[in-house]
């Protein structure tokens, strides 16, 4: 069939008139959101693990005694303002803005990899206390849930990277856009599945 | 080198051996081809490079028909084995009857169902919808290698380590590492979890084309009855398939690292287990059958030469289905300690999926009523279909009313029931849709004496092989054994081994049918792109249709839209226009490869290569993300030259 035809291959997106584009743009967003929710659902079997297995802690450290509220809540006010300010950096590139767009970037990378760190920082801590995710039921769940979010994050701040070098080297055209729109819905997502966590795992075992 | 080391090879079994010299042999033997015919190149720039949907469909169907063989094979030694094992051990050793058992379902289900389906979505769906590819090509050729590379996994266990015990669902504690040490149960996790992730983004793949890339005209209720199916099943995809990737990584985690979350000490629970993965289960079965359905809708309303009867109730029967399949999972472990009222109301919810399936059943019963029909293949599969899900519907609701599931559950009356349900409900389905499209796919026709020769072997081998288990699970017979020592059963299996070999029939009948079609392919050839007075769009353009699939995108006004079109006098065709499609693309192959690398290592504790081919995979992911999407154009004249030499 192919072997009929003169193909040649052409850069980049080959020419369309702009009812395409915003053919193309909403078949992407459709995609990108089917993908995000099928994502949530990876979540809420992860949740719905966490509630099964909370009490099970097996003689060993149970949820009141490795929660620290200061930490807790200083991590989601890390990662809730850094999706607050990857909103203004949207805004700056939408403005045609770059300084605004970049800064509020690179403020919300750094938020985000603060974020990463800390808990990062949090996950050596309780395994040195004896709260490794081998010690109990209620223990492997707890680290799958809020691990599987980390690991969510870092993919969120490599794709950063790899957006800022989109922005770079082709400039702010419809497709990186378009890219940079799908990384905001991310970001969202996990901040919403953040906030699950903060109230279905911390804030119960604070509280307890 | 992690814990692979000689003892990897399979001399536990001589029979063991064999089937790995067989895998090793016949590999050797399609690379040996390859190079021979010279085909390299254009094996790799037609084929596995390609982002078009119907190469990728096709690839998909091959797949699957491997698989099946494979399948089968193992199909056909339990029933040997068990016709044989009456008070003495036959000839399977039981860790490897027992992987046998685990690697048939896990193939069944996941490697030959599964692409079989998808394949024919791949293939049908964007031509029924008068689109030019699915909504991300590139993404669908991803997908295919995801799949791909969880098929290879589950090949490469039969030759280097062993495969599981566990059955095909895996079940902890025993899968756990305490009493399933060795990788058995890796391979299964990591064939299965590569796969589904595969699954997952086909799904959103077909829902995206469903929904966005229809011709102009064409609404939600003017679609062809196999792309509501085949939306239905897409939207199943995305929201089931999910819970079974967190469910096999967390068995993983228990076995690799020791996590609690299945193990019977430290807290686990094996119940989540069972939730999770029938969450998957349930919907899985639906994702398998409703594309088989709408195949049969399409098969009846052509060869019963009438508009197909009921659309509207279709429509919203399959839909009704795709939501209650999420509603009944616990059907799966009524004897597990759930309270009477719990399992009381699953059991109705299980019975209520009865009402729209038996509408369905009606609604082709009355197609076909008065209608003028053509006893072809696919006509064939279809009524034979209608025949005998019947039955395995009403033994479906027997099992759902608990009191009798108590008695019945693990014995080879389930094994009867459900292959009841999926051989006639998906498999006949398949092949009836491979008979049925595969003249618009290759341009010339199935031999119709061998197709319902296929047919006949299957449909009797079927009765034979699978009556005689309802027998038996009445008789107390559990499934899963190895030998036992019950005389009165061993007539029983003998019979059921005598109808796996008119099954055997079956399938050497497709062979060669194939082989007969392919030498007589002249005298078949579909010169008019209808052979079979279809009535739905992918009739519409040539067989087989040119890479762009229609030169013009159709404008559709009603649901037998090529019917309508045919009826009416045809319009002069307005200038071609350059037509712009994705150029084929070197990462979705490479990242199958890198895929199945690192499924490998994980398995085998390779820990180096794990994190090496994890990293290409994240490696081939931003590249392709920040090169694009590359285009080739095809220019007008060149379209004016295809469509002018269509006659
Ligand atoms: C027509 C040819 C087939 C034959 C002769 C056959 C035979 C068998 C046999 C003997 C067993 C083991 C029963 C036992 O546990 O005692 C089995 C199990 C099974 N089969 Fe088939 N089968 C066939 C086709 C299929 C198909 C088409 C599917 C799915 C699409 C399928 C799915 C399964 C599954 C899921 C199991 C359960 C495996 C387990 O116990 O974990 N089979 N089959
Ligand atoms: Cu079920």
């Amino acid at each position: 069939m192919s072997s009929a035809m003169t193909p040649e291959a052409q850069p980049i997106t080959a020419p369309h008139t702009s009812a395409h584009l915003e053919d193309r743009a909403r078949t992407e967003q459709m995609g990108y959101w089917l993908y995000l929710m099928s994502d949530a659902i990876l979540f809420v079997a992860l949740f719905a693990t966490y509630a099964v297995l909370h009490a099970n802690s097996a003689g060993g450290p149970e949820a009141s005694d490795i929660f620290e509220f200061s930490r807790t809540a200083l991590n989601s006010a890390l990662l809730l303002t850094s999706t607050l300010v990857l909103g203004f950096s949207g805004i700056g590139f939408a403005k045609g803005n770059k300084g605004a767009g970049f800064g509020w970037l690179a403020a919300a990378f750094a938020l985000g990899a603060l974020f990463v760190g800390l808990e990062v920082q949090e996950f050596a801590a309780l395994v040195a206390q004896g709260a490794s995710p081998q010690t109990s039921g209620f223990l492997s769940a707890y680290f799958a849930l809020v691990a599987t979010h980390g690991l969510h994050v870092t993919v969120g701040l490599i794709w950063m990277l790899t957006y800022v070098a989109l922005l770079l080297y082709e400039g702010p055209t419809r497709r990186v856009l378009a890219n940079g729109n799908r990384l905001a819905a991310f970001w969202h997502m996990i901040g919403i599945v953040w906030i699950g966590i903060y109230s279905v795992v911390y804030l119960p075992g604070i509280l307890q | 080198m992690g814990r692979l080391n000689w003892d990897a090879l399979p001399f536990y079994s001589w029979v063991a051996f064999t089937g790995a010299l067989v895998t090793v042999g016949g590999g050797l033997l399609v690379v040996a081809l390859i190079l021979y015919k010279g085909w390299t190149r254009k094996l790799w720039t037609d084929w596995l490079t390609t982002v078009d949907h119907k190469k990728i469909g096709i690839m998909y169907i091959v797949l699957a028909m491997v698989m099946l063989l494979r399948g089968f094979i193992d199909a056909l030694m339990m029933r040997a084995q068990q016709a044989i094992a009456m008070g003495n051990e036959g000839y399977l050793p039981p860790e490897h009857f027992d992987q046998i058992f685990s690697s048939h379902g896990t193939i069944m289900i996941f490697f030959m169902a599964m692409p079989f389906l998808t394949g024919l979505i791949n293939y049908v769906m964007p031509l029924q919808i008068g689109a030019r590819d699915v909504a991300f090509p590139f993404l669908n050729a991803v997908s295919f290698f995801m799949t791909a590379a969880g098929a290879v996994l589950m090949l490469l266990s039969l030759v280097i380590g062993v495969f599981s015990t566990a059955g095909w669902t895996g079940y902890p504690p025993y899968s756990g590492a305490q009493y399933s040490p060795g990788v058995g149960v890796d391979y299964w996790i990591w064939s299965v979890m590569i796969s589904g992730i595969g699954t997952t983004l086909s799904g959103v793949n077909f829902v995206t084309t469903i929904m966005t890339q229809r011709a102009p005209g064409m609404r939600l209720m003017q679609m062809p009855m196999f792309v509501w199916t085949a939306l239905c099943s897409s939207i199943l995809m995305v929201f089931a398939f999910p819970a079974l990737t967190v469910v096999t990584m967390m068995l993983a985690l228990d076995r690799t690292f020791g996590f609690h979350f299945f193990t019977n000490a430290a807290g686990g629970n094996q119940m989540q287990y069972a939730n999770l993965f029938w969450m998957w289960g349930h919907p899985e079965v639906y994702i398998l059958i409703l594309p088989a359905f709408g195949v049969f809708s399409e098969v009846v309303s052509v060869f019963s030469s009438k508009r197909l009867f009921g659309y509207v109730s279709m429509v919203w029967a399959t839909m009704a289905i795709a939501v209650l399949s999420f509603t009944v999972w616990l059907h799966h472990f009524f004897t597990m300690g759930s309270s009477a009222n719990v399992n009381a109301a699953f059991g109705i919810a299980t019975m209520i999926i009865a009402i729209p399936t038996g509408v369905k059943v009606f609604d082709w019963l009355f197609t076909m009523y008065r209608g003028r029909i053509r006893i072809t293949s696919p006509m064939l599969w279809t009524m034979g279909f209608m025949v005998t899900f019947g039955i395995g519907g009403m033994t479906g609701v027997l099992l759902a009313i608990p009191a009798a599931d108590y008695v019945m559950h693990n014995t080879t009356f389930l094994v009867a029931h459900f292959h009841n349900m999926l051989v006639p409900g998906a498999l006949f389905g398949f092949f009836a849709g491979y008979m049925y499209w595969f003249p618009k796919a290759f341009g010339f026709q199935l031999s119709e004496v061998w197709g319902k020769r296929a047919f006949w072997f299957w449909f009797t081998g079927f009765y034979c092989a699978f009556m005689p288990l309802y027998a038996l699970g009445f008789m107390g017979m559990s499934r899963r054994m190895e030998h036992y020592d019950v005389a009165t059963w061993q007539p029983y299996l003998i019979f059921a081994c005598f109808g796996a070999v008119l099954v055997l029939l079956g399938i050497i009948c497709l062979g060669i049918q194939l082989w007969v079609s392919v030498r007589d392919r002249v005298a078949l050839a579909d010169t008019t792109g209808d052979p079979w007075d279809g009535r739905t769009l992918e009739w519409a353009t040539s067989s087989p249709p040119p890479e762009y699939n229609f030169a013009h995108i159709p404008d559709v006004s009603d649901l037998d839209a090529f019917y309508e079109m045919k009826q009416t006098a045809r319009t002069a065709p307005a200038p071609y226009e350059d037509i712009h499609l994705p150029a084929s693309s070197v990462y979705a192959p490479l990242m199958g490869v890198a895929a199945a690398i690192f499924g490998f290592a994980v398995i085998w504790w390779i820990w180096w290569l794990a994190a090496l081919s994890l990293a290409a995979l994240v490696a081939l992911t931003i590249a392709r993300n920040v090169t694009g999407e590359p285009h080739v154009t095809i220019h007008a004249a060149e379209v004016a030259k295809i469509e002018g030499a269509r006659t």
